[in-house]
């Protein structure tokens, strides 16, 4: 303990000699802060102050109308499905991979990047193709009833497959880093696996689980490619939020547009606070334990 | 006996059944396979299910052809403006300590949590016909939305943090010592980035380009918003697909998808081969003999 003060001042020190040999701090500081400003910070400014020029009640009657809530609550209600879906999913896969070795597990690992390699609208026709009535799934429900296109299962479906790889690539790397030596402890100490896994294993992982949790969740809020094509979009029953903005950008309804996309960008950003805490947490956590 | 018994037991703590691995593989390949390879299988046949006749048609039409030309040119601008971008803001956030760092850290990672039609939708504010900037673009005659230099903000947008996000843990990761080192030893500020930082980035600046090139060559929503979709003039490949599909030209759409998820195959592929590489180096490197030979135990 006592060592830890004494180190992070060697570190501060070893730092600030850095910063007078290491040339290059002002430019490349000052060059990230210019091309940050001019492609983020001035755009999304302009977005907030645009909703200025609108009165509260212009504001409350586009961000809250029925049509825009009922989106809301399918945004909301689909991604959190999704993304739960994923955890459990993304669990699996992830433990799959680290755990246990197989043919083809080389590719099947690759594979799981497949959704941020692939376009979405390429995954939303794909999709959308495979679950329609006369596709190669949707025919062998069809019959029972079950339709899983241009409703809203489509819309969780889509959402699934944008979010599976956010789990898999955060739970991946913290599966690969415990330690057997505690399960062989547990082991001992007279546990069974499913104790093991439930009170020793699930604790160190569960902080990365969250962490996958919110990205796949924050990603699916946002999602609209493809989403649109799977999804049917009838207003107040399969129209999501990102929908909403176009819909209402296209009647030129500009001001409209912008009040549900600030709406949008705040739970964005809160959902982004929150991931970097998580993360936060997640580091400690790991670096207590060593 | 008791030693083997132990150990058996002790493997039987840390494993699991054989039948409850071989389920959990079964059901995690099943997912996969429904989820993953299905739908990128249905891709192809679709786009085949006319024949390769039709296939190649699809692709050799004009518009197509401008697709794919402005898919390439925006991708060609958006991915070396962020790489740029991705190596200053590494070197800024990995090799200095600085006050709002953490802030700074944040806000690179802001467009990853921006919806894309939202992050369309800013530049449609700032340089639309009713934006802030409009009429004076109108008057000097430039045309920023509704054409190609607003795709391209819009591709730069959703891509930003691509590049600096992966070089920033991997920077911050290998410290300043061998860049003091150089120095010291009288390399010039360019020669150190060039001989000693570049060489230990390049995996991760690869890995960062090619995710960035795919999301540049993919991106639909930001760009729908942006590009008006003038036939043969504004349409980027997924634009182009979109429009096919609603035309009911389902194999002429699928025929472009499928370049694109040609596309993505590629670049898994060389995220793997990278991967690969990255991890044999690190065990090269691990392996390789210690600088002071250690004096052999006695026992």
């Amino acid at each position: 303990m006592a060592a830890t003060p004494f180190g992070a001042a060697g570190g501060a020190a070893r730092k600030r000699a850095a910063r007078r040999v290491l040339p290059g701090f002002n430019l490349t500081l000052g060059f990230t802060l210019l091309y940050l400003s001019l492609i983020v910070l001035i755009p999304l400014s302009a977005l907030v102050l645009k909703t200025f020029t609108l009165t509260w009640a212009q504001f409350w009657a586009a961000v809250a109308s029925p049509r825009v809530v009922a989106a809301y609550q399918l945004t909301f209600g689909a991604s959190l499905i999704a993304a739960l879906v994923n955890v459990v999913a993304g669990l699996l896969v992830a433990w799959v991979l680290v755990r246990y070795s197989f043919p083809g597990k080389k590719i099947i690992d690759a594979l799981v990047d497949l959704p941020f390699a692939l376009p979405t609208a390429v995954a939303g026709i794909a999709l959308t193709a495979l679950l329609a009535d006369n596709g190669w799934v949707g025919q062998l429900l069809a019959p029972h009833g079950i339709q899983l296109a241009f409703n809203r299962n489509g819309v969780v479906i889509a959402l699934i497959f944008i979010g599976l790889p956010f789990v898999v690539r955060t739970v991946q790397p913290v599966l690969e880093d415990t330690e057997k030596e505690l399960e062989e402890a547990a082991t001992c100490l007279g546990a069974s696996r499913w104790q093991t896994f439930r009170f020793v294993i699930f604790p160190s992982i569960a902080p990365a689980l969250l962490t996958g949790f919110a990205m796949a969740f924050a990603r699916a809020i946002g999602e609209y490619g493809s989403v649109i094509f799977i999804a049917g979009n009838m207003p107040m029953v399969s129209e999501i939020t990102p929908l909403i903005i176009i819909g209402k950008l296209e009647q030129y309804d500009y001001a409209g547009a912008t009040a549900v996309a600030v709406v949008m960008l705040g739970f964005s950003f809160v959902l982004l606070l929150v991931i970097n805490a998580l993360q936060v947490l997640q580091r400690r956590r790991s670096g207590g334990a060593t | 006996m008791s030693a083997t018994r132990a150990a058996r037991q002790a493997k039987a703590g840390t494993t699991e059944p054989a039948w409850v691995k071989w389920t959990l593989i079964s059901l995690a390949l099943g997912f996969i396979f429904l989820f993953l390879l299905l739908p990128l299988a249905a891709v192809f046949t679709e786009a085949l299910r006319k024949g390769v006749g039709a296939y190649l048609e699809a692709l050799t039409e004009p518009d197509a052809w401008t697709a794919i030309r402005l898919t390439l040119i925006t991708a060609a601008i958006a991915v070396p403006l962020n790489l740029v971008f991705g190596v200053a803001a590494a070197w800024a956030i990995a090799k200095y300590e600085f006050r709002g760092k953490a802030f700074l850290t944040t806000l690179v990672d802001l467009p990853f949590s921006v919806s894309p039609v939202v992050a369309g939708l800013v530049y449609v504010l700032l340089f639309g016909a009713h934006g802030w900037m409009g009429p004076w673009l109108q008057a000097h005659d430039i045309k920023i939305i509704f054409a190609v230099p607003g795709i391209v903000l819009a591709t730069i947008f959703v891509t930003f943090p691509f590049i600096a996000r992966e070089l920033i843990p991997l920077m911050q990761a290998q410290g300043t010592e061998e860049e003091q080192a150089a120095m010291v030893l009288g390399a010039s500020g360019w020669q150190t980035f060039w001989h000693v930082t570049l060489p230990n980035i390049k995996w991760g600046l690869v890995y960062g380009v090619i995710l960035c090139n795919a999301r540049a060559m993919g991106e639909f929503g930001a760009v729908s918003v942006v590009s008006g979709h003038i036939r043969g003039q504004t349409n980027t490949m997924p634009l182009h697909v979109e429009i096919l599909y609603n035309e009911y030209q389902s194999v002429a759409a699928f025929a472009v998808a499928s370049l694109l998820a040609l596309l993505a195959v590629a670049t898994l592929l060389i995220k793997s081969v990278v991967e690969w590489q990255f991890e044999r180096e690190m065990h090269a490197a691990a392996a390789l003999p210690p600088e002071r030979p250690t004096a052999p135990v006695v026992a």
